[in-house]
């Protein structure tokens, strides 16, 4: 199986499986957050959850970041191996012709995804782990809804999210369908799976932004 | 045939040998038939050049109806130019206007170098072949005719659909990365859709992929560029089948 993963079709198979677990995770994130403009006690109680439930934080979360880390090593990997591949640069290519730019451009779109999400865990993952783990506060009580809304308050960082979440929808328009075709299935091809994939690429971004603009207008 | 033909600035890749690095240099042919093949125009420019005392331009060319697979070149960014299913010999100069001018460049991919002028060595295809594209026959002289095994009809096409593939290489030399994926994936899948390929399945997609990547291919991303550009109309899904006969392969 070693030899398996060293394969070019075996790390484009990783890259699916990582990119599944990602879409999931992202997809759960987006259910949470959408709470904090329905219902702020419902959030602070699911908030607290994520953020101490043992089960969370020492078994889905290490598992989370390996998932994040091992999909953006794996992204550069292939990026300077294909490159490599490349050899001699056309003086002339017309890409357009034959693919789109979504698809042409992953690497582009994933670094930015990745400059965000340095921004992002250092917004509010870092603090909470410093809080939790470094200063052993008890997070019982917290007004987590408060904070997300303080946050927002900023309208860099408002526009900062808005660009990021952007450049997401751009990058999972390729890799929502592109996951399939690399385990194997063919169901990426097919119009049903190729109109799922435009309307999760579309909406979660969407909602996301939805909720930064939210949460900017709507501060106390 | 009219008489007005077209006036065309060709900008060529020059390249003496493999150790040479190349350069692109312009040329001008005048009076070109639209219903010339490109090939022809090529001819039309080499007689021109070999006229004045110059070195002719080197290009790969054989039937010169679309079935060998062995014309490339890259014209204005596209493997075989702007046409659709269709190789450089049956691309029509049609397809260009008068005054155009036409950048033509050898396929490019690392595992494909260039050898002379617009001529690159595809040997690395047939080094995949000989990994693993073949099946096992009983030749001691009672070999059974292929028709004595019941194939069914939708199998049957889908492999003569893979085996289609020309193996000409417009593929790898589209592809952003340079992979080979379709190639190999039509060549997998005529023999992982038909009994006679089953003895070797395992082995075939293991090895001849095992070679892909030794070549120095690259990494299929999914961008769906060689498909559009293959001459043949080869499918991607014989890429996601090649990539689950592989997964087949290891629980084998």
């Amino acid at each position: 199986m070693s030899g398996f993963l060293k394969s070019s079709i075996g790390r484009k198979i990783a890259m699916a499986l990582s990119a599944f677990f990602l879409m999931f995770f992202l997809l759960q994130h987006f259910a949470i957050n959408m709470l904090s403009v329905f219902s702020p006690e419902a959030f602070n109680e699911v908030s607290y959850f994520m953020g101490n439930n043992p089960l969370v934080q020492y078994g889905l979360q290490p598992v989370l970041l390996f998932g994040v880390i091992f999909h953006f090593v794996m992204g550069f990997i292939l990026e300077i191996k294909n490159k490599k591949a490349q050899g001699v640069a056309y003086a002339k290519n017309n890409g357009a012709a034959n693919s789109s730019w979504v698809s042409r451009n992953m690497i582009y779109t994933g670094v930015t995804i990745l400059l965000f999400m340095i921004f992002h865990f250092n917004d509010f993952w870092v603090p909470e782990i410093v809080e939790k783990y470094v200063e052993g506060k008890s997070q019982v009580g917290k007004d987590f809804h408060a904070h997300v809304a303080h946050m927002f308050e900023n309208p860099i960082r408002v526009v900062v999210y808005v660009l990021a979440f952007v450049f997401l929808a751009l990058h999972l328009l390729h890799g929502f369908t592109s996951a399939f075709q690399s385990m194997g299935g063919t169901a990426g091809r097919k119009k049903v799976l190729q109109n799922i994939g435009k309307a999760y690429s579309i909406i979660i971004p969407l909602g996301f932004i939805i909720i930064a603009i939210y949460h900017h207008f709507n501060h106390h | 045939m009219s008489g007005k033909g077209m006036n065309l600035t060709l900008k060529i890749w020059r390249q003496k040998d493999a150790q040479s690095t190349g350069k692109m240099e312009t040329y001008k042919v005048n009076d070109i038939s639209e219903h010339m093949s490109f090939l022809e125009m090529m001819d039309v420019l080499n007689e021109q050049l070999i006229a004045s005392g110059d070195e002719p331009v080197a290009f790969d060319h054989d039937c010169r109806e679309g079935i060998c697979g062995m014309c490339s070149m890259y014209i204005n960014g596209e493997a075989h130019g702007p046409d659709r299913g269709v190789t450089t010999c049956q691309l029509h100069m049609r397809m260009f206007k008068d005054g155009d001018t036409i950048t033509i460049e050898p396929f490019r991919a690392a595992a494909f170098p260039v050898i002379k002028d617009l001529v690159v060595d595809r040997t690395s295809f047939e080094r995949i072949q000989q990994a693993g594209g073949y099946i096992s026959v009983n030749t001691s002289g009672n070999t059974q005719d292929a028709n004595a095994t019941p194939i069914s009809k939708h199998d049957a096409d889908e492999a003569m659909d893979a085996a289609t593939c020309i193996g000409c290489g417009a593929c790898v030399a589209t592809c952003k990365n340079s992979s080979a994926m379709l190639f190999v994936g039509a060549k997998v899948s005529q023999y992982a859709l038909l009994p006679q390929g089953q003895v070797e399945a395992a082995d075939r997609v293991k090895n001849m992929v095992a070679q892909m990547d030794l070549e120095g291919f690259g990494n299929c991303t999914n961008t769906g560029a060689c498909e559009v550009e293959c001459p043949k109309g080869i499918s991607l899904d014989n890429i996601a089948r090649m990539n689950r006969e592989l997964i087949k392969a290891q629980v084998k």
